[in-house]
């Protein structure tokens, strides 16, 4: 194992007779920031409901640190240190930013039954030890000051960076965003950058989906690409920048072009 | 004035006491409700808590102490039994599974006849329930539901009720935490349903039918589930409009399906609002600071 956090080998998965993701392999290293990218449709997010167990692969082998994570379930995957943000936002919209962050630690609150019923010295300390930190992880996304607002009341960008916080309580050692700067404008991705950038500063490993080329390309070490359910490309910044097979993904083959023109000018 | 006490007691110490045995099936259905689940079967489970420690203390002479012990057990372990399957069905489906689940309950009852009088029902229940036992009771099962609330527990319980997906990838176990409310809800409404059953000297099948079931979601429903006031304001109002509405006896039912209506119609939160009563006194606050 030559340094490999998250491995997926050969993953297919099919909806029905719908090919979704065929035989995608790639590989994160521990300590990165790196990303997946492609067109809408591509089965990015299909990607991260695999890693996370929400959907099992049809065929396919998923590892992290080198053990199969199949045919475990959603929460046995996140304490195994796995923690994702959603593109559909799935914050708590009813418990202030606090509390949000505060289940993330669901299971690093260990205080038992007796410790539970009679509010032990034990169960007030666990308590007292994940506010603090709830609160710390707030002040590492520049939210502490909102810390006991209703998060329904936050703004889109802030909602996603609550997401990014809560994710970080469950004590990750692979953060999965998925699209974390989309509806953002271009201070808060500026911003978020630099916090990102801090938080693999951390000792966090980061892999990312992401459809906003500045920000991937600034960011991550490396990318691969995904086009109709296969990996088309794979490498850093520059090299995918330059692959005729990405640039076709995004942009289109030549001839397509010329047709469309054709056809607009008829 | 002690004579009037001791007059008011005799005439309305039944009224007094059910008003502590709503409260707990309302607090029962609350657990299942604050987990994001819409059970239905607590009706079922407070006959299957009347009906075993019934048997127990007429026909085996148990003291009532292992008795409620048993009248707590048996529905929770039919809880987890039927939990099994029925727990990931989601809103309506559950209702109906767990709804279908309360007329089997009922039909069983009917039929073991040997067991439970059929029809009839049970005739001479020793009545063993102190007024203290159900206080006992209403006030151990709040400090219970107090703890869980300001727990691990109770905010997975929110967390499952807002987004079970997203509950789940916090590294919480959805299905175990929904047992454990669905369980520990039918030991509550088991409860109830012992303390009723040693305080009215007969208990009969129709008690513990779809009725029941509606009238206990409107208890709790009522009340609302933001706090553990809610379901015992709901039981209270509930418990007493038959009694000040004396003349309409015959549309208890009907009161009760209007209730709910025009509940989930203008308050979808409930009377008890902490929320809303912040957001009024507030705003009144405000108001008489600033001339």
């Amino acid at each position: 194992m030559t340094g490999e956090l998250l491995k997926l080998t050969s993953v297919s998965r099919h909806f029905g007779g719908l090919k979704v993701l065929q035989d995608v392999s790639f590989a994160v290293r521990p300590g990165t920031i790196s990303g997946l990218i492609g067109p809408n449709g591509a089965g990015k997010t299909t990607v991260f409901n695999l890693i996370t167990g929400l959907l099992p692969p049809s065929t396919g082998d998923i590892t992290l640190s080198g053990t199969s994570l199949l045919g475990r379930r959603p929460h046995e995957i996140t304490r195994a240190g796995v923690a994702r943000t959603f593109q559909n936002i799935r914050i708590f919209k009813e418990m202030t930013l606090l509390e949000n962050v505060i289940v993330g630690m669901h299971r690093h609150l260990d205080y038992g039954v007796p410790g539970l019923m009679f509010a032990l010295p034990k169960y007030r300390a666990a308590e007292r030890r994940a506010r603090d930190r709830a609160r710390e992880l707030l002040s590492w996304m520049k939210l502490d000051h909102k810390a006991d607002d209703l998060a329904d009341n936050l703004s889109y960008g802030a909602q996603r960076k609550l997401e990014i916080a809560r994710a970080l309580a469950t004590e990750p050692t692979l953060l999965l965003l998925d699209e974390p700067v989309a509806g953002m404008n271009s201070t808060e991705k500026t911003e978020l950058m630099r916090e990102i950038v801090n938080i693999q500063g951390r000792g966090y490993t980061i892999f990312m989906i992401e459809h906003d080329m500045r920000f991937v390309m600034g960011l991550c070490e490396e990318i691969s690409v995904l086009n109709f359910g296969k990996i088309i490309a794979h490498g850093g910044p520059e090299q995918i920048r330059s692959d005729p097979q990405v640039i076709e993904a995004y942009l289109g083959r030549e001839d397509d072009e010329v047709s469309v023109t054709a056809g607009d000018a008829r | 004035m002690l004579e009037t006490l001791d007059n008011f007691w005799s005439i309305y110490s039944n009224l007094v006491l059910s008003l502590g045995t709503a409260s707990l099936l309302a607090l029962s259905i609350y657990l299942t409700l604050s987990c994001g689940m819409l059970a239905m079967a607590n009706a079922a489970f407070m006959g299957i808590g009347a009906y075993t420690s019934s048997i127990l203390t007429m026909n085996y002479g148990w003291p009532f102490p292992a008795a409620i012990a048993a009248g707590m057990a048996a529905p929770a372990v039919v809880a987890f039994v039927i939990g099994k399957p029925t727990l990931r069905l989601s809103g309506v489906y559950l209702a109906m599974a767990t709804l279908a689940f309360g007329e089997v309950v009922r039909l069983v009852i009917i039929r073991a006849e040997g067991l439970t009088g059929g029809a009839l029902g049970l005739n001479g229940i020793p009545q063993l329930t102190q007024w203290w036992h159900v206080l006992l009771a209403v006030v151990l099962v709040l400090a219970l539901l107090a703890r869980l609330r300001r727990s691990k527990i109770g905010r997975a319980f929110e967390a499952i009720k807002e987004d079970e997906t997203a509950a789940g990838l916090m590294g919480i176990d959805v299905n175990g935490h929904k047992m454990l409310a669905f369980a520990l809800g039918a030991a509550i409404a088991g409860l109830a349903g012992v303390l009723n059953a040693h305080l009215t000297f007969f208990i009969g099948p129709q008690e513990y039918g779809f009725d029941r079931g509606v009238e206990i979601l409107t208890m709790s429903i009522l009340g609302g589930i933001n706090s553990l006031f809610g379901p015992v304001i709901g039981a209270v109002i509930v418990t007493l409009l038959p009694e000040l509405l004396r003349g309409f006896k015959d549309y208890r039912a009907v009161a009760n399906g209007l209730i709910l209506v025009l509940i989930v119609l203008f308050l979808p939160k409930g009377l008890w609002n902490p929320a809303a009563f912040r957001r009024l006194l507030g705003w009144r606050g405000k108001k008489g600071v600033t001339p």
